[in-house]
């Protein structure tokens, strides 16, 4: 797998050829608090950068999921939506939430690198 | 207005507490673990809630207070006994809940345990309606923390002996370091607890000895899945001015000689909702699949039609799924009933189901 790029509402990209895998970060995990709900858009839906891609639901609020790419949605991962808890255990391993076939690779150079994004999320914790 | 901190702030953030805004105070929301964490913890073993935003009220008098009280309060003040709690509320001329409060009858007179978004109101209504002829204190010197949790007693126990003998509902003066502390056997988890009145000064102290006992510090999150699952109201949520005792099922808290002789602000509306005018019900509901259906989510009956809205909904990690309170028009109330509720648009399947969600442990 490629390396991760980062977006600003938390999300990283790992990209493999066309596809890129999306899921949340360590830190929107941590903040998110425990996870206990996963909605995930439908298999085919064509989302927009920075567009609305999911829910996710802790003991405390509702949370939009954002897409960092503009694309298709090819796969999405059932076992969060089965055992949500393992958002917080493995956010940026297993804990992925869906794939999408990207249609702009341009769109990656506008996402940050981990050491950017490390920074970007102590200054903005929320 | 300025946010403003208890007594046990400092003590709070050096244990890892994430705050929030509520009521006006800085709160603790969770610490380290977690909110499931804390609120698996506080029903296995003894949880630690600071809840000094609370309002504690006390007012003395004796002849004509309980005749003044009772105009605003629809419980039975004459019947109380010595040191006992009982659950009530300040009802308004339209039979709402300006707030709900715990009355515990004590020697100079009555303590009362306000909400900490409610106190001040609380107070101009009660001195309104009171006078001058009575002597009321909204304790400022005063922290309030509870223990809760099926290791509470013998905690305490420990540090103040006798307290393990209180009967739920029930408080006393306690002797602590010198000092008179009153605690109650109550609590707002559907667990076993104590709620302790402290000197500001006392409590940083007396949290660490309890939690080098074996509770832990829990956040208000947990404080409200806890409070969700035993199918306790949180008012501004589940009940306020426009929702009647009755209509929020509460009907339990008004004793027999008040029911029939009313003589308290909104007995009308309140008497013709008990007599078969009520127009809905708080229910506790149970969405099928895992969606949480949160504070507003509106009611569909299995046909279409809309018959009410949530207003408090989570995931209980006791009951390991998520559960909700709401209002429903009366003849959808019955429990086991189908209902739906619409989430981002989309419709859920929902029943509704008996309260509480979790079996509660009092000792009686």
């Amino acid at each position: 797998m490629s390396k991760k790029k980062f977006s600003k509402q938390h999300e990283w990209a790992s990209v493999e050829g066309d596809v890129a895998t999306i899921g949340i970060t360590k830190h929107a995990a941590e903040m998110l608090g425990d996870v206990v709900f996963v909605e995930l858009p439908e298999k085919g839906k064509n989302v927009k950068k920075e567009g609305q891609a999911g829910v996710v639901e802790s003991t405390k609020a509702a949370s939009d999921i954002y897409t960092p790419i503009t694309g298709e949605i090819t796969e999405t991962n059932q076992s969060i939506i089965d055992d949500p808890g393992a958002v917080n255990k493995d956010p940026e391993g297993n804990a992925w939430f869906f794939k999408i076939k990207i249609k702009n690779k341009s769109e990656l150079d506008e996402l940050m690198s981990k050491a950017d994004y490390d920074k970007f999320a102590k200054e903005n914790p929320n | 207005m300025e946010t403003q901190k208890t007594a046990l702030y400092e003590y709070h953030k050096s244990l890892g507490a994430k705050f929030a805004p509520f009521a006006g105070y800085q709160m603790p929301i969770q610490y380290t673990s977690g909110i499931v964490e804390e609120h698996k913890f506080t029903r296995s073993e003894a949880g630690l809630f600071d809840v000094s935003h609370m309002g504690q009220l006390s007012i003395e008098g004796n002849t004509g207070l309980i005749s003044a009280l009772e105009k605003i309060i629809p419980i039975d003040l004459r019947n109380i006994k010595h040191n006992q709690l009982k659950y009530t509320f300040l009802t308004n001329e339209n039979g709402g809940i300006y707030d709900d409060l715990i009355v515990t009858k004590v020697e100079k007179g009555f303590n009362i345990i306000l909400n900490a978004a409610c106190k001040d109101n609380d107070y101009k209504i009660i001195k309104k309606a009171l006078g001058e002829k009575f002597k009321l204190t909204l304790h400022k010197d005063l922290s309030l923390v509870a223990l809760q949790g099926p290791k509470a007693s013998k905690i305490l126990e420990n540090i103040i002996s006798g307290t393990s003998s209180l009967k739920f509902m029930n408080g006393k003066n306690f002797s602590y370091n010198g000092t008179e502390i009153y605690i109650t056997r109550s609590g707002y988890t559907g667990e076993d607890g104590f709620e302790i009145s402290i000197l500001n000064n006392m409590v940083e102290e007396f949290a660490k000895i309890l939690i080098v006992k074996g509770a832990k510090p829990i956040g208000l999150g947990a404080r409200d899945t806890l409070r969700l699952e035993a199918g306790l109201c949180l008012y501004g949520h589940d009940i306020n001015e426009s929702t009647t005792p009755i209509e929020a099922n509460l009907k339990w808290t008004i004793s027999k000689r008040r029911r029939e002789e009313g003589g308290f602000s909104g007995y009308n509306k309140i008497k013709s909702d008990m007599n078969g005018e009520l127009s809905r019900l708080r229910i506790g509901i149970k969405p099928s699949g895992k969606i949480i259906a949160r504070e507003g989510t509106k009611i569909f009956s299995v046909d279409g039609q809309e018959i009410g809205s949530i207003t408090s909904g989570t995931y209980g990690p006791s009951v390991n799924g998520p559960i909700a309170m709401g209002y429903v028009k009366y003849n959808f109330s019955k429990p086991k009933t189908n209902i739906l509720l619409e989430v981002r648009g989309k419709k859920y399947n929902a029943q509704v189901s008996e309260l509480p969600f979790y079996k509660k442990s009092y000792v009686r």
